[in-house]
């Protein structure tokens, strides 16, 4: 009897261990496939430095780095500097996060101090549907509506003004062609306000209720607990949310494509046409003959690859030590 | 007495001024909206009849259609989710389960974070280098690879937020029925966080949709009908790109139809998504 009740056992104890097996097995496997999958992410983002280095070292090891200082661009004789897209890029992506973070912090305010509360939401997802139109459609309502009101209606009235004072006339100087340097600035502000806007009331939630209440106590208006308590509490995450908004206004294409005017030189009045890094390799890249063209046009990827990673790393930084307070 | 008072008036008059321009900025704000859907709905509204879904793109001049294209969009699209999100939902899956705590996850985190906000256009860049150069041609498939790679980051950190929001009971309760870690996962957290995930799966399909950027030197452009997915592809954007700036009348009107039919499915799909979790999960 002993001797059948441990055949039994052993038995079992086979089938048991050959399942406990199987389970380690398919575990295993599950648990590598996630792993390599993250893993993937890591080498996606390595992938895409490489490449870059690799499709743009033809132009930098012929023009180094005067690449960076060049503003000439010459496709017929294939002298390409990357001055102008630089500048481009910078000015526009500047204007815009001027124009845009008052806005957006004001409207962060609105939606958490004065708005009704029914209509808090809906406001909130109707700003932030600003953020899902795609690109493409600012475009071409820049194109269309904005550029040719703005030709209208407004250059020649800022024109007017500032003619004849030193200094602002020939930044704003020129005849109003609509599109330029500073239509595309106004379009990019549009384009990051959701951004901006999304992340400053996100931060704006993290403050205490108590800080803000005892402010309140002391007899503080609405501007002063706001001026003096909230936003400083929450100063590292509105700087994360503006950084993350200058990320996406650097990388912004096709807006920006429709309504820049696609020059290649530096003029100082915003009302010139110019270009943008992203523009210009969105415009050209598909016509670019010889390898030297399409290695500059890859060089200036590789320029607002760096550009924009370094801008959002510090912007995810700065949004993490505002995630760690609040989960402390 | 008076000057406390004038102090008193004066902060009073400051706070008032100050949260009229809030106001008005969130007028600003709902303004643009405005403007902008307004000007789709009335410039596209009036090309669209049912010749833009039966018919291909027409030569410069003539009439036609944008079937080629929304059938191009929709292939790509389609491929673009099918071969990201099972990625991004199992990265997602090592980083809320299996790695939580680890380092690799950490960084994966910042880098899948940086990759959410990159722009496009670098991605298109790279799978030209990637692709497209040693193929020797543009291709559907190219342009399916780059809007995969942006499908990517939006399902792993929308997977990752939704799994860490599974209480850990529940995880326990079925490790403590003898279940092993997978089918824990398989059947107790995804199933919890399903709606979740099929969020960020919408909200993939909603930034995809409208991306022109990567596809340009991709999947280029084709004026003629083609499932060939080893040859360039027509795009519903891209189209819109090619038209908007063409001096033909014709062309700019099938623009602002196309544009209108992408912005429509665009919001649809974002507001769809949000409807099913109750909480914006994108940033």
């Amino acid at each position: 009897m002993s001797a059948v009740s441990e055949a039994v056992t052993s038995s079992a104890m086979r089938t048991r261990e050959a399942t406990v097996r199987r389970f380690a097995l398919t575990d295993t496997i599950f648990r590598t496939a996630t792993r390599l999958s993250a893993i993937l992410v890591l080498v996606l983002l390595g992938g895409v430095a490489i490449s870059l280095f690799a499709g743009s070292w033809e132009a930098l090891s012929k023009f180094g780095f005067s690449f960076l200082t060049t503003e000439s661009w010459n496709p017929v004789t294939e002298n390409f500097g990357a001055l102008a897209p630089i500048y481009g890029t910078i000015v526009t992506s500047a204007i815009a996060i001027l124009i845009a973070v008052p806005i957006g912090i004001g409207i962060a305010v609105f939606l958490t101090e004065l708005c009704p509360r029914p209509l808090r939401r809906p406001i909130g997802i109707a700003v932030e549907l600003l953020a899902g139109i795609p690109s493409i459609i600012y475009g071409i309502w820049g194109l269309f509506v904005f550029a040719p009101f703005l030709q209208t209606k407004v250059q020649p009235f800022i024109i007017n003004i500032f003619h004849g004072i030193p200094g602002l006339s020939s930044l704003f100087a020129g005849p109003p062609y609509g599109i330029g340097l500073l239509t595309s600035s106004l379009i990019l502000a549009i384009m990051v306000l959701p951004f901006i806007t999304s992340i400053t009331k996100d931060v704006f939630d993290t403050v205490p209720a108590v800080l803000k209440e005892s402010a309140y106590g002391i007899g503080c208006t609405t501007w002063e607990v706001t001026r003096r308590v909230t936003i400083p509490y929450t100063r590292v995450g509105i700087m994360g949310g503006v950084m993350l908004g200058l990320g996406r206004a650097l990388g912004e294409t096709m807006a920006v494509t429709f309504v820049i005017g696609n020059a290649h030189r530096i003029s100082a009045s915003l009302f010139a046409p110019g270009t943008t890094i992203s523009a210009t390799i969105a415009n050209e890249f598909t016509e670019a003959d010889g390898e030297l063209y399409t290695s500059s046009l890859v060089a200036l990827g590789l320029i607002l690859f760096v550009i924009t990673f370094i801008i959002l790393a510090i912007a995810r930084y700065m949004l993490l030590r505002i995630d760690s307070r609040t989960g402390a | 007495m008076s000057v406390a008072m004038s102090l008193h008036q004066r902060r009073k008059r400051k706070n008032g001024v100050m949260m009229a321009l809030c106001v008005i900025a969130a007028g600003i704000g709902l303004a643009w909206l405005a403007l902008i859907l307004g000007a789709l709905i009335y410039k596209g509204l009036s090309g669209v009849s049912l010749a833009v879904l039966t018919e291909m793109t027409p030569p410069p001049g003539d009439a036609g259609g944008l079937l080629n294209a929304i059938y191009g969009s929709i292939v790509m699209t389609i491929i673009g989710i099918v071969v990201g999100t099972p990625i991004g939902v199992l990265a997602g899956t090592y980083m809320a389960e299996y790695g939580r705590f680890s380092r690799l996850t950490t960084v994966v985190r910042f880098i899948n974070d940086i990759l959410l906000s990159a722009p496009s256009i670098i991605v298109g860049l790279f799978v030209y280098e990637l692709l497209v150069r040693p193929m020797g041609h543009f291709s559907a498939i190219a342009g399916a690879v780059a809007l995969s790679i942006l499908v990517i980051p939006v399902v792993v950190r929308t997977t990752e937020d939704m799994l860490n929001l599974v209480p850990n009971a529940l995880r326990e309760a079925g490790t403590a029925i003898g279940a092993p870690r997978w089918v824990v996962i398989r059947s107790v957290a995804y199933r919890a966080a399903l709606s979740g995930i099929v969020t960020g799966i919408l909200l993939a399909i909603a930034r995809i949709s409208g991306e022109t950027a990567p596809l340009l030197f991709t999947a280029l452009n084709n004026q003629f009908w083609s499932s060939n997915l080893n040859a360039p592809m027509a795009s519903l954007p891209v189209t819109i790109f090619q038209f908007a700036l063409s001096p033909y009348e014709e062309w700019q009107q099938l623009a602002w139809t196309g544009a209108l039919i992408i912005t429509l499915t665009v919001l649809g799909l974002s507001i769809f998504a949000r409807s099913l979790t109750g909480r914006r999960e994108d940033r």
